[in-house]
């Protein structure tokens, strides 16, 4: 974003997604918007809202339900020259289109050794924190990071989300966008208007700090701060970095601040074990341990499915008091 | 490249029960509907397919027993089903092959120097061409399969006149793919031709072990479009059958399944022994059932093939494949590091990480 003045407007982040989606919609006529309940009803949250009025039902469509299908059709519609935007209605569901993300999403450049690529994006509401139904707030990054080929985009602000979502649907190589549901209408935030992009691949620092390096994403990015902000009257100063994409990963960033602070804690509300979290700390581990004033921590949901009992579901998720007791912890080494 | 020709009057299939596939020439080459036959040109055209990819995978067969190729599927004894239904298309069309499809590719046009190069592991071989939209060989079964109907509806949307065909096996139809695929194309009313070559088996597993279904085209039925049996091992039935579901798709008809009856001959792959798993008893009148030999006969004795031409034409085919393996010969090795290639549009920082590693450690 230039310093002149870019005019903004103040909104929530699913208003943002659905501003991006309308520009794209606009500037490009072989973008095609589909998936589940996306077409008269505009998505379960309303991210797709007005686009088939708009841009009509051959552009903005309802598929049948079949998720496999869906992200399927998607890889031949990107194949054969269009731009494919699907929605999985949760990442919990993506489960069926796994076998086409892991077999074919990222590998078509590869296989025809660059005959053909995949322009596609997927997004699809993660994480918990609004007391879902059981298996509506799985956070299934690291499976998808984990997958030759396949970009991840995870946003934690509405000007954030507008300018990546942009950014994914310009860029030639698969993407998947990851929105937390926590985040579509709880934080509101000034967004450019117009298009613009956020380039993928580019970390930004929320905070300064001296002392500690907090690395998160997507949701628990409001966490994180909340944690700086109780730390911040104990003299102690944390750099709280938001990911924005988990790949490509802006490793510099992360490690630029941990040789600085020399005390890292890493946050995720996914399962604890091999968790996007855990390549983190191994990257810390093997570029920045002669930095390193403590050991690495991990603020994680732990190795069992994500809770659908509404009273409990903030143990599962951390909260700004657990990451707040790791910093205390690595200060305190 | 294929052209298609003028479409031969679409014969009357029969419909429902267990119903015999729908059949042009007997096993005996004898017409059983001299009215429905492809013009002359069209039948020798597919002859001449049928020679030319029998003689791929007789070759394919003694190559991957000196070591100079890879893993391969035959699919001897099933080429009328593959150049049936692979001739049927135009040069615009898209084809999606299974891992046993190399003669529909090759019939579609993918050149015999690169096929051969795709099963030695080149990249040569995989870099498919531009001006042909074929895919690499799909080793999951029936993934493929929603990809065509999203190639035929971009060709659609694109306003093109352009269709896309895509095969699986009987086993592959019992994927959830198969079922989610043909019934978003019905949904979606697209440009799409499903070929489910039934060839008995899914590597050990005979079709009556793999589900109860006796008459795999009916389940076309539970999508709202049509599905045709035909005599997979008649190649004249097969192209007329799946040339009226091409004319079809690329008027706005939306998709069919075609269902062609064959059976696979040979084993799964080269590396397979299929006396583990099926008898003598179980291949017996399949051999006398062979493609190439009754469209031979029906051409002898229509006088439109003399046993010259036929001579001729051998030497032709072989001549070919001849030519393509002394080129296939001389692609080069891959280097160390091509295989970070095309993984990205532009590399990550971690794959130019990688690339240094290897570079460094493998001195490339």
């Amino acid at each position: 974003m230039t310093a002149t003045a870019t005019p903004t407007k103040t909104m929530t982040m699913v208003a943002a997604i659905n501003d991006a989606l309308a520009l794209a919609l606009e500037a490009d006529e072989t973008v095609h918007v589909f998936g589940e309940d996306v077409g008269v009803m505009g998505g379960v949250f309303r991210a797709t809202d007005g686009l088939q009025a708009r841009f009509g039902a051959e552009r903005v469509f309802d598929t049948p339900l079949a998720e496999a299908g869906i992200v399927g059709m998607g890889i031949g519609m990107g194949l054969a020259g269009l731009k494919p935007v699907a929605e999985i209605q949760f990442a919990g569901f993506l489960y069926p289109a796994l076998d086409q993300v892991l077999s074919h999403l990222g590998r078509y450049r590869h296989r025809t050794r660059g005959r053909y690529h995949l322009p596609m994006v997927i997004r699809a509401p993660y994480g918990g924190g609004v007391h879902t139904p059981e298996q509506h707030a799985d956070s299934p990054e690291a499976i998808l990071a984990h997958t030759p080929g396949v970009k991840v985009v995870i946003p934690s602000t509405p000007a954030d989300a507008k300018g990546l979502l942009l950014a994914a649907i310009q860029d030639p190589d698969p993407v998947f966008f990851l929105e937390a549901i926590k985040l579509y209408r709880s934080v509101k935030g000034e967004v450019p208007e117009g298009h613009y992009t956020v380039p993928l691949g580019q970390a930004r620092v929320v905070t300064q700090g001296d002392d500690v390096t907090v690395i998160c994403y997507g949701g628990m990015v409001e966490v994180a701060q909340k944690a700086a902000e109780a730390a911040r009257p104990h003299g102690i100063g944390v750099e709280v970095i938001d990911l924005r994409t988990l790949v490509p990963l802006d490793t510099e960033t992360v490690l630029a601040s941990v040789r600085k602070t020399g005390r890292a804690v890493v946050v995720s509300e996914a399962p604890r074990t091999n968790g996007f979290h855990s390549e983190i700390s191994a990257t810390i581990a093997e570029e920045a341990i002669d930095f390193l004033r403590a050991p690495i921590r991990r603020v994680t949901g732990f190795d069992a499915p994500y809770p659908p009992f509404t009273s409990v579901e903030d143990v599962y998720r951390p909260s700004p008091v657990r990451v707040a007791r790791a910093i205390r912890e690595v200060m305190g080494y | 490249m294929t052209s298609p020709d003028t479409a031969p009057p679409t014969p009357t299939f029969p419909a429902g029960g267990e119903q015999e596939p729908f059949q042009l020439l007997a096993p005996d080459g004898t017409a059983t509907q001299p009215d429905a036959l492809p013009d002359p040109d069209t039948r020798l055209r597919l002859y001449r397919h049928m020679r030319r990819i029998r003689h791929f995978d007789e070759r394919a067969w003694v190559l991957y027993r000196t070591g100079r190729l890879g893993v391969f599927p035959p699919y001897g004894g099933m080429e009328a089903s593959q150049v049936g239904t692979a001739a049927a298309l135009g040069p615009g069309d898209w084809l999606f092959p299974t891992y046993r499809d190399t003669g529909a590719a090759l019939t579609h046009g993918l050149p015999v120097a690169q096929t051969l190069a795709y099963w030695r592991t080149s990249p040569h071989g995989w870099a498919m061409p531009q001006d042909l939209k074929v895919l690499p060989f799909y080793i999951p079964i029936a993934t493929q399969y929603p990809h065509a109907v999203g190639a035929a509806l971009a060709e659609k949307r694109k306003g093109t006149r352009n269709v896309a065909l895509a095969y699986i096996g009987d086993g592959g139809s019992s994927e959830g793919d198969f079922h989610e695929a043909l019934n978003f194309a019905g949904a979606l009313t697209v440009p799409c031709v499903f070929i489910l070559q039934n060839n008995g088996w899914a590597i050990s597993v005979p079709t009556r072990t793999q589900t109860r279904a006796v008459n795999l085209a009916r389940r076309a039925d539970g999508y709202g479009i049509p599905g045709v049996r035909v005599d997979g091992n008649d190649v004249l039935a097969t192209y007329v059958v799946t040339r009226g579901a091409v004319t079809r798709a690329r008027d706005g008809g939306g998709p069919t399944l075609i269902e062609t009856v064959t059976y696979r001959v040979k084993p799964h792959t080269l590396a397979d022994d299929p006396s583990r798993y099926r008898t003598d008893a179980d291949n017996l009148g399949w051999a006398e059932k062979d493609p190439i030999l009754r469209l031979r006969t029906h051409l002898l004795g229509e006088g439109l093939l003399t046993e010259d031409a036929d001579a001729a034409l051998t030497r032709e085919i072989e001549a070919e494949f001849e030519a393509a393996l002394k080129e296939a010969d001389g692609y080069p090795e891959p280097t160390p590091a091509e295989i970070l290639d095309h993984v990205f549009a532009e590399p990550t920082p971690q794959l130019r990480r990688q690339r240094a590693q290897i570079e460094a450690e493998e001195g490339t």
